[in-house]
């Protein structure tokens, strides 16, 4: 996909013509704005966040004369947003290594083995595969009511690890249908080679297979923690223990539930608070992203 | 990748396995343990859910009586003729209408932008700076829905909030402590442009990718035929990325008719005179606050199935557009 960007590099010495300056400089001129509408919000509320409720009130432009730390202080302990922080650490991990783990080995079996010698067989693992693909369309809001049954009798319901459980399930088709494309495109001379030499199926995955599909698997993970971290709907359902809440519902509940007192700095801070992990992680691993995010909708 | 990567149910050739031993027992319990392990935890809390759910529609389940009666499609009745659900299924069918098309445009015009700037003659280029744009546009998709809600709710407040204050700095007085969220005309747009600034990056993102895909060498061709920048986005660029389209708009579609987080998020209690209650507040009020299980999954049939009808109206679009005539690229 790259090459065709990368073979980009004869240039003309005559450069831009009038035109081509006058469609660049508008170009510029339309996406600088759409930069600045993104942006913006995003520093007013940083802004905002070391102000003191009275300062909020007074201007929206105005910049803090000293920062109100006791804002973030707030947010952390007394709205809970500290405790709900760790929840949420604890649940999309293990979430996150479970739904990789897990989808890595559905795919990898469905991509690359058959049911032995039968039609039937091969039918069931198509089978297997569709039923995956469908979870990928049909709107989560349909499986709740069941699905917060399913939990209390299984004993689940209200903890962090029935929700751990929920968001591996939810995030497996997405993971099996794009990582099942990734190792379909493996070749299969080295697994055919690990196995002359000796490897038997479990050490071909985890030593070969596993290991080349380290760019399919970075890029299924980032999406995944995006979504899991941003997840809202399932632990509102899910997990009403305000003990157990993750930082989606922390951030609602404390922006509905003020009441007549309502702490604004505080609030923007519990935005920073929430919002600041996920984009050091995109900024970190954006690279990682760029390009493949249409392989996962498209294969 | 080609422009008909996407492809919904087609049977993709299998190559034949070479297999000329009988199955030992570690490939016995590779397929035991990497399938049936995942598979069991989907089925669980995923497929049987929704199947019960479909079960459950036709009954008065209450969710906590261990009994129910079948009441047929009671429930179905009525809730097609409780007026709050109808306006809840008339505002998820406006945000169905206008939100997948909307953001489609600007991310396609965005993308546009990044890659067809710089020199009309040569090779294709793209934009200086494309990288700084694209980075920034993915910034609103890495932020939590309920936060993204959370901060326009506070830079929209009447009186505190930065819009108004840069509205009337700027000279319009009229939106002096405007209420953008407590006005009936103006809170189905606020959330709109709320939902549509938390997308467009990533769609952007996703048609630069899949723009950048198409071989230089086909713009190129375009160029020495006489096509200008306009005609090239519209004869080239459109239909080869038309499957992605497709796609994004049947995502779209999908978050149209859910549309819980921002409408919760904005306005719990479905805005003014009910102008932003969405499917699923009813629904999870339904369920969770009255206990009515049974009718709880009614609604959530009722959404499943506008969500296949969202989708079987873009497939045929696509389809009498055009669509059938693929274009792919040698």
């Amino acid at each position: 996909m790259s090459t065709s960007t990368d073979t980009r590099t004869i240039r003309r010495s005559t450069g831009l013509n009038p035109s081509d300056r006058a469609v660049t400089v508008s170009a510029h001129a339309v996406l600088l704005l759409w930069a600045v509408l993104v942006i913006f919000p995003l520093l007013w509320t940083l802004m905002s966040s070391f102000k003191t409720n009275t300062q909020i009130f007074a201007s929206p432009f105005q910049l803090p004369a000293t920062p109100a730390l006791e804002n973030y202080a707030y947010a952390w302990t007394e709205a809970g947003i500290g405790l709900y922080f760790f929840n949420t650490v604890y649940v999309v991990g293990f979430a996150l290594f479970f739904v990789m783990l897990f989808g890595a080995m559905c795919a990898y079996v469905l991509a690359r083995y058959d049911l032995p010698d039968s039609r039937v067989g091969h039918s069931i693992m198509r089978g297997i595969y569709y039923l995956m693909l469908a979870g990928l369309m049909i709107p989560v809001f349909l499986a709740i009511v069941p699905l917060f049954k399913q939990l209390q009798n299984v004993g689940l319901l209200n903890t962090k690890e029935g929700l751990i459980v929920t968001y591996v399930s939810f995030a497996l088709p997405f993971t099996v249908f794009f990582l099942y494309a990734f190792f379909r495109s493996l070749p299969d001379e080295i697994g055919e080679a690990a196995q002359i030499d000796g490897a038997n199926a479990w050490v071909t995955f985890f030593r070969i297979y596993l290991p080349m599909a380290k760019p399919g698997l970075a890029t299924v993970a980032i999406m995944n923690f995006l979504g899991l971290w941003n997840q809202f709907l399932l632990p509102v359902a899910l997990n009403t223990n305000r003990d157990n809440y993750v930082l989606s519902q922390g951030l609602a509940a404390f922006s509905v539930s003020a009441g007549y007192d309502v702490n604004f700095g505080a609030q923007f801070a519990a935005f920073v608070i929430t919002v600041t992990p996920v984009l050091v992680v995109y900024v970190i691993f954006q690279r990682q992203l760029q390009g493949s995010v249409s392989q996962g909708t498209l294969k | 990748m080609t422009a008909s990567a996407y492809a919904p149910p087609r049977a993709m050739p299998v190559p034949q396995k070479r297999r000329r031993r009988a199955p030992g027992i570690d490939l016995i319990t590779l397929f035991a343990v990497f399938l049936v392990l995942p598979l069991a935890l989907y089925v669980t809390f995923v497929v049987w859910p929704l199947v019960q759910a479909v079960g459950y529609s036709f009954t008065d389940w209450g969710g906590f009586s261990p009994t129910m009666n079948f009441v047929g499609l009671r429930n179905y009745q009525q809730i097609l003729t409780d007026p709050t659900f109808l306006i809840a299924i008339r505002n998820n069918t406006v945000l169905a209408a206008v939100l997948p098309i909307v953001i489609i445009v600007f991310a396609l015009a965005l993308a546009t932008l990044v890659t067809v700037g710089g020199a009309s003659h040569g090779q294709t280029k793209g934009l200086g700076g494309a990288g700084f744009y694209r980075v920034i546009s993915f910034f609103p998709y890495t932020i939590p829905a309920v936060a993204a809600g959370l901060m326009f709710t506070l830079a929209m407040d009447p009186n505190s909030g930065i819009l108004n204050g840069v509205l009337t700095r700027l000279g319009f007085k009229q939106f002096t402590s405007f209420p953008w969220l407590g006005d009936v005309r103006t809170a189905m747009p606020t959330m709109m442009f709320v939902v549509i600034w938390s997308l467009v990056g990533f769609y952007m993102v996703l048609f630069i990718a899949a723009i950048k895909g198409i071989p230089a060498e086909t713009f190129e061709a375009a160029r020495i035929d006489g096509a200008g920048r306009f005609r090239t986005a519209v004869s080239i660029t459109l239909p080869l990325v038309r499957e992605n389209v497709q796609t994004a708009y049947i995502y779209l579609g999908i978050m149209a008719i859910d549309m819980y987080v921002y409408a919760q998020m904005l306005f719990p209690f479905g805005g003014p005179e009910n102008s932003t209650l969405v499917m699923s507040q009813q629904l999870l009020t339904t369920a969770l606050s009255q206990s009515r299980f049974g009718m709880a999954c009614a609604m959530g049939v009722v959404m499943g199935l506008m969500t296949m009808v969202f989708a079987a109206l873009v497939f045929a679009v696509n389809w009498l557009t055009g669509g059938r005539d693929r274009v792919t690229m040698g």
